[in-house]
């Protein structure tokens, strides 16, 4: 039967759409289209009013138009003509229009709504699912705002028809999803949640997504949902093929519900309930138990829709994350996969099993199967299977396998494909420092991997070898050695020469006893690499230069030459000559204990994240890289850092700042931290009053402060965390001027739109404190959009100009997947970040404590323990507020006393502090003296809440 | 959820489009761009799965044409792929030995079976009979009954013959 005699065949359609498909060239085609709309344009303009059947005609031309990539800028208002008439087709035709076309023509959507809410009395249930249907199609907040509160009413009601009931349900998900402040929970939530026992299966699929995305949102409203879903599936798992008729897919039971049955259950941790849980895990049992069951079918829709639910299965068994029996018998199954010859289950097995190998349960099941998945990194034709071959290789690497799995992808990436090579690089340095046990072989690995894949190796990489290298002095011999053996080929990549031009300038030395590695030999190694490197690489090596001449009095000569000559001193490039001019004149009148000075060794950077994996998170989404795992790394990361609580020295920065004329490659942005010790000059510019942005105007999300009163006595970890959202700090202070790196973590894996962070200080604060916002551009550029996993950054800089007591809030608003979030924390900048500790005697601490003796200079607390009262930890958290912890000044030397000076812009203020603990009754008793007032009381209030 | 689909030809042109969230037009344009260009060039006998930033691709051909469906990063893939079939089934049915010309000549109709099947990028009906029944109720509606205007030629591959 001919399709379109079913249709009401338009036939000045037909036509239309012939004659373009006629056409021989696009000219032809934007001829004839241009030839229509001149023809629509003047029949809709026409005197004559036009039928319902020639406007639904033109309408559905220019649709077809507009789908063929043309821009329509007429037609709305007959379309929204058509939407009241009484025809069915008439109808359909103009909502399709609407739903095509309507975001760009929004000044109509009154007169849509009008015509929707006719539609939705009409009680005609074809006419009431159109309508549902264009408003889930549209889903503005418009339509949110006229339809949320009636779709619940027609879902719930007791004579709304099975196919309407199905419509509404999706179509209140779509409006919940934009707008979830406009859908209000109410009695109908409650009559939501038991459709999932209603007797049509179709009703029971609609309803069931709505109420996954309402139970994600709202768990404690609707945990009633997990025994009814249990239910349900139980039902359904345990059905002949046959019964359910046509919800039966290739012999499959209602694949498509049994799928987000167990999608929904995933919103919740185990039921709690033994016997719901019981059948539960029967229920899994049996899935698990049907994949090993012959098939019913050949057909590849009967294996996958098994399979979809088997899949299903297994990541709910490893959200549970509590039944090893479960898990091991996941493994074995995901195993036989791996195998398998059909390419997608190879694909989704690899896939499932990255996330199996972050549970301690299967970790050690996963990596039996090591082999074959180095096997699939090879062999596989299909180079989204390899991908996740790497990324299963990833996640299952740890200590015992580190060195097989970075050398197969090593070996891998000499043939990897374009598109996944920089990832991999990636996922190598990553592995190589996290699992490194001797440093010469992680050194090796990373100028392997420049070696190998010298292009796609990003800055991080090889800032974070340097890094490295520079913080473990175990290493630096053999670095020194193995850069300058790589500097030897002949052609050897530009990455190379700045590992080996930073390394052989800091440990040159450590190789220079060797005659066939003497100080000019390895300058002239790196000067013949000199001219065909790019700019920043030259300003690199000329640094590099100066350190050699510090290193090695004996090529003083040679390299002032180098410098001295035009390509150098009069370079066109600022850069370069700046350096070369800069270097001449610092070695030819410097001294040589200036230049030693000026020259010296760098010192070990802070311990930070590494950036690598920050780069990572950024490329990836959270899929690929298993959050526990990444945790682990930092941790790892830090302790092969050189490990220990070793806070930035700043006096030894500022030294290295003057001392490494920042090699133009910034490297770990420790020039932007630069300015820090530079002082107010350079401040000036980056400034800006957050009063002017923010206004006072109080925060409408309720103020978090629970992270802020663990941030007194410490400077960096994590302020907040939810569901969606980290945010890391890490602050240093100096003087009067701090500095506070904000770090947002996108937990999910959809991006974050519209992400927007304000700072403002309340009330009094404001004429006290200026805290400076901007963002860090150079290393992180901060967007309105935060993608899923990744994580952006954010500089704070803060100067105190008097004391205060009111901390500044922070408000970051964001939409997350249409619905907007707001929230407001408390940052933790105290007053006692300003403190400069004094060291003094205990005759000169009395004075001053008698000098201090005005009453209302003193502010006294007497409080209970709330923490432990160790001596250690006691200790830990004085030094972490910042003041002199002395010693024999006390008479008791069970009591704490410490001193220090306040720095704000204006004045400075003096603080005595005696601390003392009464273990028996565990009770402390707390006196601050200040020449301040204000700053003994808040100072007292803070710091009673922290023992 | 889903979150779009799209139906193009071999040769690149798009035969239909469906954006389950909003989205601008050029955002559109650059994801058709993207989408036909990556499923174009992957190899036969490939997987039908592709990562594409933050979402999971399923694509699959059917004689001259591909579906290509967008889900979210939890989303299942293999169910995904049934949709994709069911979609085809449900053309199919209405059309009888549905081909890639039905599609171009009657776009309205294929737009209005995949709305009686998903709405907002989730599934509202998975029964075949169904969804055929409330399209054969909306076509008993009409007033006015035309001859077809094309027949199948023999050029035209049948979607479901490779099914």
């Amino acid at each position: 039967m001919p399709a379109v005699s079913k249709g009401d065949g338009m036939r000045g359609l037909a036509v239309f759409i012939s004659d373009i498909r006629n056409c021989k060239s696009k000219e032809a085609e934007i001829k004839r289209i241009n030839k229509e709309l001149a023809n629509i344009r003047s029949k809709f303009k026409g005197d004559k009013a036009l039928d319902g059947y020639s406007k639904k005609k033109y309408v559905c031309k220019l649709l077809f138009i507009f789908l063929l990539g043309h821009d329509i800028d007429f037609g709305h208002m007959e379309a929204v003509n058509l939407l009241s008439s009484n025809k069915y087709t008439e109808k359909q035709i103009g909502y399709l229009f609407i739903s095509v076309l309507v975001n760009s023509n929004s000044e109509l959507i009154r007169l849509i709504n009008n015509a929707i809410k006719n539609d939705l009395s009409s009680r005609n249930p074809t006419f009431m699912c159109l309508a549902l249907h264009c408003i889930a199609n549209v889903g503005s907040r418009e339509m949110a705002e006229a339809f949320a509160s009636e779709i619940p009413r027609i879902l719930v009601a007791g004579d709304t028809m099975d196919s309407v009931k199905q419509s509404a349900a999706l179509c209140l998900l779509r409006l919940y999803k934009t707008s979830p402040d406009l859908v209000l929970m109410g009695e109908w939530t409650s009559r939501v949640v038991h459709l999932l026992n209603d007797q049509h299966m179709g009703v029971v699929t609609a309803a069931i997504s709505l109420i996954t995305c309402l139970s994600q949102k709202n768990p404690d409203e609707f945990k009633t949902c997990v025994s009814l879903a249990v239910s349900r599936l139980s039902r359904i798992v345990s059905s002949a093929s046959t019964d359910l008729q046509d919800y039966t897919y290739y012999f499959v039971p209602a694949p498509w519900l049994s799928c987000k049955l167990l999608r929904l259950l995933q919103c919740y941790p185990p039921p709690e309930d033994g016997a719901v849980k019981g059948r539960l895990v029967e229920c899994l049992e049996t899935i698990l138990n049907k994949a090993q069951e012959p098939p019913k079918s050949k057909k590849v829709q009967h294996s996958n829709a098994k399979n979809a639910i088997l899949f299903e299965a297994i990541s709910l068994i490893i959200h549970y994350d509590s039944e090893p029996n479960l898990l091991v018998r996941a493994c074995n199954q995901l195993g036989q996969f791996l195998q398998h010859r059909e390419t997608n289950l190879r694909y989704l097995a690899l896939e499932s099993m990255c996330t199996l190998a972050s549970s301690e349960f299967s970790h050690e099941a996963v990596k039996t199967h090591i082999e074959t998945v180095i096997n699939a990194l090879k062999t596989e034709r299909d180079v989204s299977v390899r991908q996740r071959a790497a990324d299963l290789l990833y996640a299952m690497c740890d200590r015992s396998n580190a060195k097989q799995i970075v050398a197969e992808m090593l070996s891998y990436l000499e043939t990897a494909d374009y598109s996944i090579r920089e990832e991999m690089v990636l996922k190598v340095a990553i592995l190589a420092e996290k699992y490194a046990v001797d440093y010469s072989w992680y050194v090796d690995t990373i100028l392997n991997l420049i070696r190998i894949a010298g292009d796609y190796v990003s800055e991080e990489v090889w800032y974070r070898v340097i890094q490295i290298v520079i913080n473990r002095d175990d290493v630096q011999g053999y670095a020194a050695k193995t850069v300058f053996e790589a500097l030897q080929a002949p052609a050897c990549h530009e990455n190379m020469v700045k590992v080996g031009g930073y390394i052989l300038g800091e440990f040159g030395n450590l190789i220079a006893g060797d005659p066939r590695s003497s100080p000019l030999v390895q300058f002239n190694l790196l000067h013949s690499k000199f001219h065909l490197c790019s700019v920043p690489t030259r300003a690199l090596l000329l640094s590099a230069y100066i350190k050699f001449i510090n290193l090695f009095p004996e090529t003083k000569a040679t390299i002032q030459e180098v410098l001295r000559c035009d390509s150098q001193i009069r370079n066109s490039d600022v850069e370069l000559q700046q350096r070369a001019v800069e270097y001449l004149k610092l070695s030819s009148i410097a001294s040589t204990d200036v230049l030693a000075t000026v020259l010296e060794e760098m010192p070990p950077f802070p311990e930070r994240e590494s950036s690598i994996l920050a780069k990572l998170k950024k490329k990836k989404g959270p899929g690929a890289v298993s959050v526990p795992d990444l945790e682990d790394g930092k941790r790892e990361g830090g302790e092969l850092n050189g490990g220990g609580e070793r806070g930035p020295d700043s006096a030894a920065m500022s030294a290295s700042n003057a001392s490494t004329p920042s090699p133009s490659a910034d490297l770990l942005g420790m020039r932007s931290a630069a300015p820090m010790s530079a002082a107010p000059t350079s401040a000036g510019s980056l400034l800006v009053d957050v009063f002017s942005e923010a206004g006072p105007a109080a925060p409408s999300a309720a103020v978090n402060d629970d992270g802020f009163l663990r941030f007194v006595c410490k400077n960096n970890g994590v302020l907040f965390e939810n569901q969606l959202l980290q945010i890391g700090i890490k602050s240093e202070y100096r003087q009067n001027l701090g500095r506070m790196y904000l770090f947002y973590g996108n937990k999910t894996s959809v991006q974050f739109a519209s992400f927007t962070t304000t700072v403002s200080c309340p009330g009094e604060l404001q004429s006290h404190i200026l805290s400076i916002l901007r963002l860090n551009v150079q290393t992180k550029p901060v967007e309105p959009v935060v993608e899923g996993g990744a994580q952006i950054q954010q500089v704070l800089n803060i100067e105190c100009l008097t004391d205060f007591s009111e901390a500044p809030l922070l408000n970051i608003k964001f939409r997350y997947g249409g619905a907007l979030q707001n929230l407001s924390l408390k940052l933790p900048v105290t007053i006692n970040k300003f403190f400069q500790p004094t060291e003094m005697t205990s005759h000169d601490f009395f004075q001053r404590w008698k000098q201090l003796s005005q009453p209302q200079q003193e502010a006294q607390k007497i409080f209970k323990a709330n923490h432990s009262m160790d001596t250690e930890v006691l200790k830990a958290k004085l030094l972490g507020l910042g003041t002199a912890l002395l010693d024999d000044v006390d008479p008791n030397p069970e009591n704490y006393v410490c001193a220090g000076v306040i720095q704000t812009k204006g004045q400075q203020v003096g603080c005595l502090l005696r601390l003392e603990p009464n273990g028996q009754a565990q009770m402390y008793r707390l006196t601050l003296r200040c020449s301040k007032d204000s700053v003994s009381l808040r100072l007292c209030e803070l710091l009673a809440q922290q023992f | 959820m889903m979150r779009f689909l799209l139906l193009f030809s071999r040769q690149g042109k798009l035969r239909l489009q469906k954006w389950f969230t909003p989205m601008s037009e050029r955002e559109k344009k650059k994801i058709i761009r993207d989408m036909t260009t990556m499923v174009l060039a992957r190899q036969p006998r490939s997987c039908n799965f592709l990562h594409w930033k933050d979402l999971k691709v399923i694509y699959k051909r059917y004689a001259s044409l591909y579906f290509c469906l967008a889900i979210e990063n939890q989303e299942n893939e293999l169910i995904a792929l049934e949709v994709i079939h069911r979609y085809v089934e449900l053309l199919d049915k209405y059309f009888g030995n549905v081909c890639e010309l039905d599609i171009i000549f009657n776009f309205e109709k294929a737009y209005f079976i995949l709305d009686e099947f998903l709405i907002g990028g989730e599934i509202q009906e998975t029964s075949k009979q169904m969804v055929n029944r409330s399209i054969e109720a909306s076509d008993m509606l009409q007033e006015v009954r035309c001859a077809g205007t094309h027949s199948h030629t023999q050029h035209e591959t049948w979607l479901a013959s490779v099914v």
